[in-house]
């Protein structure tokens, strides 16, 4: 079974701090143009002019986990709030407006992030400037909205959460992995503290966090950069930048010491699985390498079926009917390396585990399979050619990257950085982060007593 | 997110801008047809190849086979076993993707020019020379097990499964084609080989191709790749009776939210209302927060997270379809507003503003479509499929732009059918019976 990697695009900015002219990426029509505006807002633009289309994106530097204690959901539920009125729109006037436009609009909220966006047709850039930067600053919310608007996030949480097993292990593997960290807690808030949010917790978020300093503006498409700047400065640029933002400084994980197990049982499961976590390091400013050996060592360890775990457990054995190790490293705090094992028919938890880190281990002593690696660095310079299919795409690399810590320079970086990294640098990586005593191991169980 | 982006189905209706996107019809030395979109811009092609029939070509007592020989084409070809032939797809940095649906069974490729051949030849093989080996047979029919296995205790997949046992009954159409534990169990290589011969034949072929590739390089890579198939393949089954009645079904299952899928007759493709039928659906239900189910049962009331209707015409049946989710104690109440709103809009139709609000999405949203190779071959596909003119693209607004208030109330009173439309319901609802 094949899995995509993970699309990462060479690009070339160009940083203006007014407007001046874009350069052209050297042997790429693509173009990536950034400039920040005099309040502090961030502005990047990619260009394709393939399709008279746009996408404009907002995206804000808060996310669940700069929340207060006590009010878990609450960015989430904000987030929801900025589809009511405003001091010059309606209640869903906005969505109805692009609606009317031929264009489509969400939002989502992460951890680290909040975005808001809209794809529409090219010539609608304005109009979506003007209604996007109105609910920076004016939202107007009653009691109403709250009350019934609370109930759809209830609801929300219902579908995601409460009705599937999985994301209710996640969840407890979560919590027990950050003991100090707001990573620990569900972006979509613990139900008991959802159902007491209130007006003036979603009041007070949004007047400390959305400022234009705090946003990053992502434009994608059949654009040109020097419009997007005049139209932000217009509709962004007017809005004072908040002096009083806060610093983003979370509490962070002390080390791990201990080994941690859990095991979560529900009548509704139907296939158990091994779940593991290791706390690990993530993507910082001017310092990717380690990451970068901890994205190859992922996909070298459980990227399809050429994979080191498939190889183990899927065909020198039949332990397993599915493997999977996950590493993003696009955080803003420390971050985690995780793995599953679905054990095949006949195979308990326990003997799926050992299997797992018995090869864990067989691959740290045999070292990086040097065609492996190639291919995957193959894989990877391609990846940068197929991005160029999905503009959208490298738009939301720069927001996410953006949002966490990250700069314009290391977004650019990452490829090269990545195709450096060496077999040896991956055992390294393994051999620090993959160790048993600052493991987390959670076994999702059917609810019948049996060790299966 | 605000919300999820509901699963729009079947529903293929073409895309871009009137006259952005030039399509240009191959036609091979060997007489197969293609649909081209030629832009050299990136170095790469997407490519999409769709056999007619899909998992309704299950032979009797064969559940699953097609399904499962969908899912070992990536599992060997020729002389490279899995391992080597995953390999040789990673260095050369392509990937085909595969599929089965009950119309259809898809191919979706796409590969560097610098090593266009190679791939190709990789992809031949996987189409003429499948292995089939044992060990895959037995590796991946676990893997297929274990889906139906959780699928079988997840409320959207018991939800679904009902309501297609309902309204097909024993009709492919009326069951999953990933088969059943027993059905999937008892298949042979014999019948994985079968399945193969069923599908893969040029009779009930169809072509894209988006990318960089001129239309003589596409003719002759049609060729090789695909002259050599068979005539044709196994029979199509006839049309399916959609025998929903209606009420509502409720499955018993403890969870804390309620799962609800709802239908009734649909429209068929060609139909001449069916443009009519399709602005009436984007102003009952369709996927935008503008839509009535949505503002009655979510922004009014916070029933849900998110209420949806889409029509979905089929080959072989036509259903009008929708979904909604709530919490136990208020999913009677949420099936209670969507089935007022189903009578209401039958009983008055809409208003001119719904219907010019709704016209200016779908026309607007349509050049939305077009955004990369890949996508644009899919629909070019779909295009085909649904016997679409070549110039489908530029005439479509125009479709949208002619149906009438008239047409849209006519067709609203002919098609909803609030007696007829059936719930059902997984969960423990409280409230219904």
């Amino acid at each position: 079974m094949i899995r995509a990697l993970a699309l990462f695009v060479a690009i070339f900015v160009t940083a203006l701090t007014t407007a001046t002219l874009p350069v052209l990426a050297q042997d790429n029509k693509e173009l990536v143009t950034s400039f920040t505006l005099d309040n502090g807002m961030q502005v990047i633009v990619v260009e394709d002019h393939r399709a008279p289309v746009l996408q404009h994106m907002i995206w804000y530097r808060t996310g669940s986990a700069d929340e207060p204690r006590g009010v878990s959901g609450v960015a989430h539920f904000l987030e929801h709030l900025l589809f009511k009125a405003t001091d010059t729109m309606e209640a869903g006037e906005l969505s109805a407006t692009v609606a009317a436009n031929g264009g489509r609009d969400n939002a989502f909220t992460s951890y680290d992030y909040t975005a808001y966006f809209q794809r529409v047709a090219a010539d609608r850039l304005e109009l979506m400037m003007r209604m996007e930067s109105d609910r920076m600053v004016n939202i107007r919310l009653t009691q109403d909205n709250i009350k019934t608007e609370r109930d759809v996030i209830l609801e929300e949480r219902n579908t995601r959460t409460e009705n599937s097993p999985r994301a209710l292990f996640n969840e407890q593997m979560n919590a027990i992995q950050y003991f100090n960290h707001r990573y620990g807690v569900p972006v979509i808030g613990w139900k008991h503290e959802m159902v007491t949010l209130d007006l003036e917790d979603a009041l007070s978020f949004y007047r400390t966090y959305y400022a234009p300093n705090n946003a990053v503006l992502v434009v994608s498409g059949d654009v040109d950069p020097k419009e997007v700047h005049a139209l932000a400065q217009t509709y962004y640029g007017v809005i004072p930048a908040n002096p009083d933002l806060p610093e983003r400084a979370r509490s962070q994980e002390p080390p791990q010491t201990a080994a941690r197990r859990m095991t979560y049982r529900d009548a509704r499961v139907a296939q158990p699985y091994v779940s593991r976590s290791y706390l690990a390091p993530e993507r910082n400013s001017g310092e990717q390498e380690k990451a970068a050996a901890l994205f190859l060592l992922a996909e070298i360890l459980g990227g399809g079926t050429t994979s080191f775990l498939t190889e183990k457990m899927q065909f020198e054995t039949q332990i397993a009917v599915y493997t999977g190790v996950f590493y993003s490293g696009q955080s803003l705090d420390q971050t985690t390396f995780d793995m599953i094992v679905v054990p095949a028919e006949g195979v308990t938890l326990q003997e799926a585990e050992d299997a797992m880190d018995a090869a864990l281990v067989a691959f740290v002593q045999g070292g990086v399979d040097p065609d492996q690696l190639d291919r995957i660095k193959m894989q990877l310079r391609a990846s940068q050619i197929y991005a160029r299919d999905n503009v959208d795409g490298i738009a939301n690399r720069y927001g996410r990257a953006l949002t966490t810590g990250l700069t314009i320079a290391d977004v650019q970086a990452w490829p090269d950085v990545l195709q450096a990294v060496t077999g040896d640098d991956i055992i390294a990586a393994a051999r620090d982060v993959l160790r048993p005593e600052t493991s987390v191991t959670g076994w999702l169980m059917r609810d019948e007593g049996e060790n299966q | 997110m605000r919300a999820l982006i509901a699963a729009m189905a079947a529903l293929v209706l073409a895309f871009p801008a009137a006259g952005e996107v030039r399509i240009k019809e191959v036609v091979s030395p060997m007489g197969i047809t293609a649909w081209l979109v030629e832009d050299h811009s990136i170095p790469f092609t997407a490519l999409e190849l769709r056999f007619r029939g899909g998992t309704s070509l299950d032979a009797p007592g064969k559940r699953g086979a097609i399904h499962l020989m969908t899912g070992l084409l990536e599992e060997g070809a020729a002389d490279l076993e899995a391992r080597p032939y995953a390999r040789e797809l990673e260095a050369l940095a392509a990937s085909f993707g595969y599929d089965s649906s009950s119309d259809s069974m898809s191919i979706s490729a796409r590969f560097l020019s610098e090593n266009r051949d190679q791939a190709l030849v990789l992809l031949r093989n996987t189409i003429h020379h499948p292995r089939f080996d044992p060990e895959a047979i037995e590796r991946v029919r676990g893997q297929v097990l274990s889906g139906l296995k959780s699928n079988a205790r997840d409320p959207d997949e018991i939800a679904r499964a009902t309501f297609r046992r309902l309204a097909f009954g024993e009709h492919p159409y009326g069951s999953d084609g990933a088969g059943t534990v027993e059905s999937v169990s008892a298949l042979g290589r014999d019948d994985i080989v079968a399945a193969h011969a069923a599908v893969f034949a040029r009779d009930r072929l169809y072509v894209g191709a988006v990318g960089d590739i001129t239309a003589d390089e596409l003719g002759v890579m049609i060729d090789a790749l695909l002259g050599d198939l068979p005539d044709t393949g196994a029979p199509f089954p006839g049309p399916a009776e959609v025998t929903l009645t209606g009420g509502v079904t409720v499955v018993e299952f403890d969870t804390p939210q309620s799962v609800a899928v709802f239908g009734q007759r649909g429209i068929e493709r060609d139909d001449p209302d069916f443009f009519a039928a399709y602005v009436l659906n984007q102003i009952l239900g369709g996927g935008s927060f503008e839509s009535r189910l949505m503002n009655e049962v979510r922004e009014k009331r916070g029933l849900t997270y998110g209420v949806y209707s889409y029509l979905s015409p089929r080959d072989l049946a036509a259903t009008y379809r929708g979904g909604v989710s709530s919490a136990n104690d208020r999913i009677a109440e949420a099936i209670r507003v969507i089935g007022d709103e189903w009578t209401k809009m039958a009983e008055t139709g809409v208003t001119r503003k719904e219907m010019d609000a709704a016209k200016t999405y779908l026309t607007g949203a349509f050049p939305l479509r077009f955004d990369g190779n890949g996508r644009i071959a899919k629909i070019m596909v779909g295009m085909q499929m649904q016997g679409l003119a070549i110039d489908y693209i530029a005439t479509r607004n125009g479709k949208v732009e002619a149906v009438t208030l008239e047409d849209v109330n006519r067709v609203a009173a002919e098609l909803l059918d609030p007696k007829g439309l059936r719930f059902v319901v997984v969960g423990k609802p409280e409230g219904l019976e």
